[in-house]
């Protein structure tokens, strides 16, 4: 039982999960920090993420692209608003142009992400933000759901797996 | 959906639906005495809960009987459930990568 706790608030348009792994922080980081690790569990199963730039530094922007199974690519960024290695992470996370650059059109969430050390384990919490009730609405509407169903039956051989 | 959640944002109309989830349905007079307001205020509250659909309205001899209306309320919750199971697939992955990465389980050490 990896997951602890959801908390969805739709009054503060704020999402909260908290989960617990058996590795320590510094391995909970490196999750968050190495790109190479990031995209093996950012996308969707289905939408792979290749991190192109990446760097968890105050104002680092991190440019990904993530490619669904027809071979369509969505371009994400991230820009970097606060960094307490091994502790806490705050960043906004977007949707791109091909170039990189933020497409604002496309709605943005915040995330804050804290790793506790809760004695050999990590607890972790991540609270994210919408801007706006009409964002949350276009995240909900693009495809998200479909992407998520087809997550869903992924999830089950990574259970196995792990 | 937008007046959904700016219908939400005050603390007196989340009380409101909140009442009305616990109890079938409430006057709007008896719903006013809960509340250091004046029953005009109170039924502004109703009326803007009202447009968003969170709630229904029907005049019952004098009294004007309110109700929560759980629909809208659950749509407004499916939104976010949706990113409940983005998170959930992304921690279950994490969880894999983090056992990829550790020594051989506790359980294969000799006692």
């Amino acid at each position: 039982m990896t997951v602890l706790r959801t908390t969805p608030d739709p009054e503060a348009l704020t999402f909260t999960i908290v989960a617990e792994f058996a590795a320590p922080p510094a391995a909970v980081w490196e999750l968050w920090a190495d790109p190479r690790k990031l995209e093996r569990w950012w996308g969707p199963p289905t939408w792979p993420a290749r991190f192109a730039e990446h760097d968890l530094v105050v104002g680092g922007r991190s440019h990904y692209v993530m490619t669904g199974p027809d071979g369509g690519q969505a371009h994400g960024w991230w820009l970097v608003t606060a960094v307490d290695a091994p502790r806490s992470l705050e960043f906004e996370d977007g949707f791109a142009r091909e170039d990189g650059s933020p497409d604002d059109s496309l709605p943005t969430t915040t995330a804050r992400v804290v790793v506790e050390d809760t004695g050999g384990s990590s607890r972790m919490t991540v609270v994210s933000r919408f801007a706006s009730a009409e964002q949350m609405q276009q995240l909900a509407g693009m495809g998200m759901e479909e992407g998520m169903r087809l997550a869903m039956g992924q999830m089950d051989d990574l259970l196995v797996a792990a | 959906m937008d007046r959904v959640f700016a219908a939400l944002g005050d603390a007196t109309r989340r009380d409101i639906v909140r009442r009305l989830l616990t109890q079938p349905e409430a006057s709007v007079s008896v719903l006013a005495e809960r509340y250091a307001m004046s029953f005009a205020a109170v039924a502004k509250h109703v009326a803007v809960l009202e447009r968003a659909r969170l709630v229904s309205k029907t005049r019952r001899g004098r009294e004007q009987v309110v109700r929560a209306e759980i629909g809208t309320l659950r749509s407004a919750a499916g939104l976010l459930a949706e990113f409940e199971t983005l998170w959930r697939t992304r921690i279950d992955r994490m969880e894999g990568l983090l056992a990829e990465e550790a020594p051989a389980p506790r359980g294969e050490e000799p006692s």
